[in-house]
């Protein structure tokens, strides 16, 4: 595909628009399946900008996004939000906003950032060129995950596995003492 | 130009929705919001003009391989969605019991109690 960038442009709008919907919505429910269909149209641009195997990634999370946040907001008998305004928020959001146009006008403007579309490619190039001769993979991302990173991978699977970890401590019923305090009386 | 500029409403959404609600469940959601755009942001550095996935197979020539997408950033953003992922779980299990415990999503009541 040479030229991605009208869908892209009209996925980003629909996903600026879905998660307009999600902050302002006053159901708590119809703001976690907008930002799901945010999610689901971030998949669809992955796809459209050649990562395959990050589309795949980010549909199996977002099936998971939404199957944990609906667990956690239908607790609640009634879902509705009461509205209100916080003028200090919307001024620092806005404050952060003009930050982020100062400084991204500053290193797309003069520091030789690349343009859209145009990579720098300077450490990538060795792993394109060497990936398949060095570790027989032919995905280069999973060569570098799993060859040339992969202490990376170590990391991520050690942050995954204590969040789990904490969720599990922090969702279950009965603690150590109380059982014990059980088998005592 | 304009892909940045769009990724940077997505974030600025985001950390709207973390600092603006009073809701935690909203909270959560910007947070979530403020994940996908950092996400996008640097595949979209990745991306070359008329490029191909990174998945060398029997056609690919050395003229294809210049072709290439940046595979750097896709495999570190592979870590970030999983992270992502793990963080959300542990958010909202946090909330479930905070729920239990004060029968409330409103921030400004959980944090008015004093124990």
């Amino acid at each position: 595909m040479e030229n991605i960038a009208p869908q892209l442009y009209t996925l980003l709008v629909f996903m600026v628009i879905g998660s307009i919907v999600a902050v302002e919505t006053k159901n708590l429910l119809s703001a976690v399946i907008s930002v799901s269909a945010v999610g689901f149209a971030l998949s669809v641009a992955f796809l459209l900008m050649g990562a395959p195997d990050i589309a795949i990634t980010q549909l199996v999370v977002e099936v998971l996004v939404l199957i944990i946040l609906i667990r956690g907001t239908i607790l609640l008998d009634n879902t509705a939000v009461e509205t209100h305004t916080d003028t200090l928020a919307v001024v620092a959001s806005l404050v952060f906003f003009g930050l982020l146009l100062g400084f991204g006008a500053m290193i797309f403007g003069s520091r030789g950032f690349p343009e859209f579309g145009e990579p720098l490619m300077r450490v990538s190039r060795v792993y394109v060129q060497t990936g398949l001769p060095a570790t027989y993979a032919a995905n280069i991302v999973t060569s570098i995950i799993l060859d040339f990173r992969a202490y990376d991978t170590l990391g991520e699977a050690s942050v995954l596995f204590a969040s789990v970890l904490g969720a599990l401590a922090l969702l279950r019923k009965d603690g150590k003492v109380k059982r014990e305090e059980e088998a005592a009386a | 130009m304009t892909v940045y500029f769009l990724c940077a409403v997505l974030l600025t959404m985001g950390l709207y929705c973390l600092v603006a609600k009073k809701n935690i469940v909203k909270k959560i959601i910007g947070v979530v919001i403020m994940d996908y755009a950092v996400n996008l942001y640097l595949i979209i550095i990745g991306y070359k003009k008329g490029g191909v996935a990174p998945i060398i197979d029997k056609t690919t020539n050395p003229e294809l391989l210049e072709r290439f997408v940046d595979p750097l950033p896709q495999a570190l953003v592979l870590t970030s969605i999983v992270i992502g992922l793990g963080v959300l779980a542990l958010m909202v299990s946090m909330v479930i019991r905070l729920y239990e415990k004060h029968g409330t999503f409103d921030m400004s009541q959980i944090s008015k109690l004093r124990g």
